[in-house]
C-alpha cells in the first residue's frame, strides 16, 4: 500500500452494502433489479438510497432478472447510467438479453454475486453461473475482497462509459464469502469520486429530435464484421481498463493488475486463482514458503478481455501450474479457466504443465490444507504424467 | 423508389469493413430496410383478374410485406421488389379474382 489520500476512512461494513455505497458515489441513475440470494443485500439498499432520496436514480421494480436488464437496456438507450445486479439463476435468466446489451453496446454495470446453478438447488457461492455467460461480450473482472468489491465498482462505470470502449462490464464477487461478510473498507469520499467519474456522457442515445435505430436486422453480408467490431473494441478496452486501476491506484494507494502475482519470484510451482480463495491460497503459499517450497500465486482479475500477454509473462519460469477453477464444464476438458489458460499458454515454447483441479463447488469449504494437498498431489502427478483431464478435488467415492 | 433508398446507405453492404460499422449497429437513416429487396424470394406471384375485382383494397389490407401497389382507377397491383409470392392476397380476395402464377426461370 502507498500513500493514502485524506479522504479515505476505514468503515466496518457488510460488503454488499458497500458496494451498494460504491453505486451511489457513482451517481447511477437508474437501476432495475430482481432480488435474488445472495445479490439480494446490494439492491435492497440501493432501493433503500433511492425511496429515502439520498440517491437520485430511477429505480424500477420487475417481476424477473430478464426483465430487470431488458429495462437497463431502455433506460442505457436513454442515455441514463445504469446499473444491476443479479446470481445464479438469475444470471441464467438474462441470458439472451446479456449479448444484446454488449451488441449494442451500452455500458451497463452488473455485479454478480456468484453462485452456483441448480439442479440440485443450491444458494452457495460458485463460479458456474458466471462460465455459463463466458462469451457473453462484456468486460468481466473478479475481485477477492470487500475492498476490491467497493473499488471495481466505481472504477467499473469509468471503463464502461469511455467512449472507445462502451460496453457493460460484469464484477464478479463471491456470493456469501465475500457479499455478506463485514469487512474494514476504505470508502473513498463524494468528491474524490465526482472528480474521478464525470458524469455520463452517451455518444448515442434515443432522442426524438435525432432517432435513430438501434438493434436492427443484420445480413449475412454484415453479421460478421459487427462481431468483429465488437471483438476488437473488446480486445482494444484492455489499455482503457489498465488507464482507469492506474488512476484509481495513484489516487487511493490500491493499484490492481490483471494478472496479481503473490510470493512468485523465483516460484517453479504456481497455482492460479479467481476471486475470494485466492485469500486462502496465500496463507497455505506463506506456510509452503516456509517450508522451503518454491511455490507462488497467481490471480487472474481479468478474465474479459483476456489478459494474454500478462499472464504468459506470470508463468514465465515456472514448471508448474495448477489452475483452481470454481465451475465444472460437464463432459468437457474439466474447468473453464483451466482450458483458457492452457489455450493461452500452448504457442509458448517453454511453458509449465498446466494441471486442472476444480474445488469449491457449491460452496464446499476449501482451506489452506486443501491448496497445500492440491499442491503435493498436482507435484507427484507432474513427476508421473497426467492420469486424468482434470481433478474433481475432494468428491467423495 | 428502391435505388432512391440504395442511394441513401453510406455504403453496400458487401463493401462494408467493421471499421466502418456504426458503434452497436446503429442505423442513422431511416427505411434502410427498403434496400433490401425481398421480391427476389418469390417463387409465385399474383395476377388479378381486373373483369372480377371490385376494388375493395383486402388485398392490399392484408399483404403482410406490404407489397401491393393501388393503381389509378382504383385496381391493385403487386410491387415486384416486395413481393414474395406469399398468396395470403390471393386466398383472401373477397372474389377470387387474384390467381398464384409460378414465376418463369
Amino acid at each position: 500500500m502507498a500513500k493514502k489520500t485524506a479522504a479515505a476512512k476505514r468503515v466496518g461494513m457488510e460488503v454488499s452494502i458497500a458496494v451498494s455505497y460504491a453505486v451511489q458515489l457513482a451517481r447511477a441513475e437508474a437501476i432495475a433489479a430482481y432480488p435474488i440470494t445472495p445479490q439480494t443485500h446490494i439492491v435492497e439498499h440501493l432501493s433503500s438510497l433511492v425511496a429515502n432520496g439520498e440517491l437520485d436514480a430511477e429505480f424500477v421494480n420487475v417481476e424477473s432478472e430478464h426483465s430487470a436488464i431488458s429495462t437497463c437496456i431502455g433506460m442505457s438507450a436513454a442515455g441514463a447510467r445504469t446499473y444491476t445486479a443479479t446470481s445464479s439463476q438469475g444470471l441464467a435468466l438474462m441470458n439472451e438479453i446479456l449479448y444484446i446489451v454488449s451488441a449494442m453496446r451500452f455500458p451497463i454495470v452488473m455485479t454478480v454475486a456468484n453462485r452456483a446453478l441448480s439442479a440440485p438447488l443450491s444458494i452457495w457461492n460458485d463460479h458456474s453461473d458466471i462460465m455459463g455467460a463466458r462469451d457473453i461480450g462484456w468486460i468481466q473482472v473478479f475481485v477477492e475482497n470487500g475492498q476490491e468489491a467497493f473499488d471495481h465498482s466505481v472504477m467499473a462505470f469509468k471503463i464502461a462509459e469511455n467512449h472507445e470502449v462502451l460496453l457493460p462490464i460484469i464484477v464478479n464477487l463471491d456470493g456469501f464469502i465475500l457479499s455478506h461478510v463485514v469487512e474494514a473498507l476504505e470508502m473513498v469520499d463524494q468528491a474524490t469520486v465526482d472528480k474521478f467519474l464525470p458524469p455520463y456522457v452517451p455518444l448515442h442515445r434515443l432522442d426524438p429530435r435525432n432517432p435513430v435505430t438501434m438493434g436492427a436486422f443484420a445480413l449475412p453480408e454484415i453479421y460478421t464484421e459487427v462481431k468483429m467490431n465488437h471483438q476488437v473494441t473488446l480486445t482494444k478496452s484492455y489499455d482503457h481498463i489498465l488507464k482507469v486501476w492506474d488512476e484509481w491506484g495513484k489516487l487511493t494507494g490500491r493499484q490492481y493488475h490483471p494478472v496479481e502475482r503473490y510470493r512468485t519470484e523465483d516460484a517453479k510451482i504456481l497455482l492460479l486463482i479467481m476471486g475470494s480463495l485466492a485469500e486462502v491460497a496465500e496463507i497455505a503459499v506463506d506456510e509452503m514458503r516456509d517450508q522451503g517450497l518454491p511455490v507462488g500465486l497467481l490471480k487472474l482479475r481479468m478474465w474479459r478481455p483476456f489478459p494474454f500477454k500478462d499472464l504468459r509473462d506470470a508463468v514465465n519460469g515456472a514448471e508448474l501450474l495448477i489452475v483452481c477453477d470454481r465451475a465444472l464444464s460437464l463432459g468437457g476438458v474439466g474447468g473453464p479457466v483451466m482450458s483458457e489458460v492452457r489455450s493461452a499458454l500452448y504457442p509458448m515454447a517453454q511453458k509449465p504443465a498446466t494441471l486442472g483441479y476444480i474445488i469449491g463447488l457449491g460452496g464446499r469449504d476449501v482451506n489452506p490444507g486443501n491448496i497445500k494437498d492440491i499442491v503435493a498431489r498436482a507435484q507427484q502427478e507432474a513427476s508421473q504424467g497426467p492420469q486424468e483431464e482434470f481433478h474433481l478435488y475432494g468428491v467423495r467415492g | 423508389m428502391t435505388t432512391k433508398f440504395r442511394m441513401a446507405l453510406r455504403k453496400p453492404l458487401e463493401e462494408t469493413t467493421w471499421q466502418e460499422i456504426e458503434l452497436g449497429g446503429l442505423l442513422r437513416e431511416p427505411g434502410s430496410a427498403r434496400a433490401y429487396r425481398v421480391g427476389d424470394w418469390r417463387s409465385q406471384h399474383p395476377v388479378w383478374t381486373k373483369s372480377r375485382c371490385i376494388r375493395c383494397g383486402v388485398c392490399w389490407t392484408v399483404c403482410p410485406e406490404p407489397a401491393i401497389i393501388e393503381e389509378p382507377g382504383g385496381y391493385f397491383d403487386m410491387d415486384p421488389d416486395y413481393c414474395k409470392g406469399c398468396g395470403t392476397c390471393a386466398r383472401e380476395c373477397v372474389t377470387g379474382c387474384i390467381t398464384m402464377v409460378p414465376e418463369e426461370e
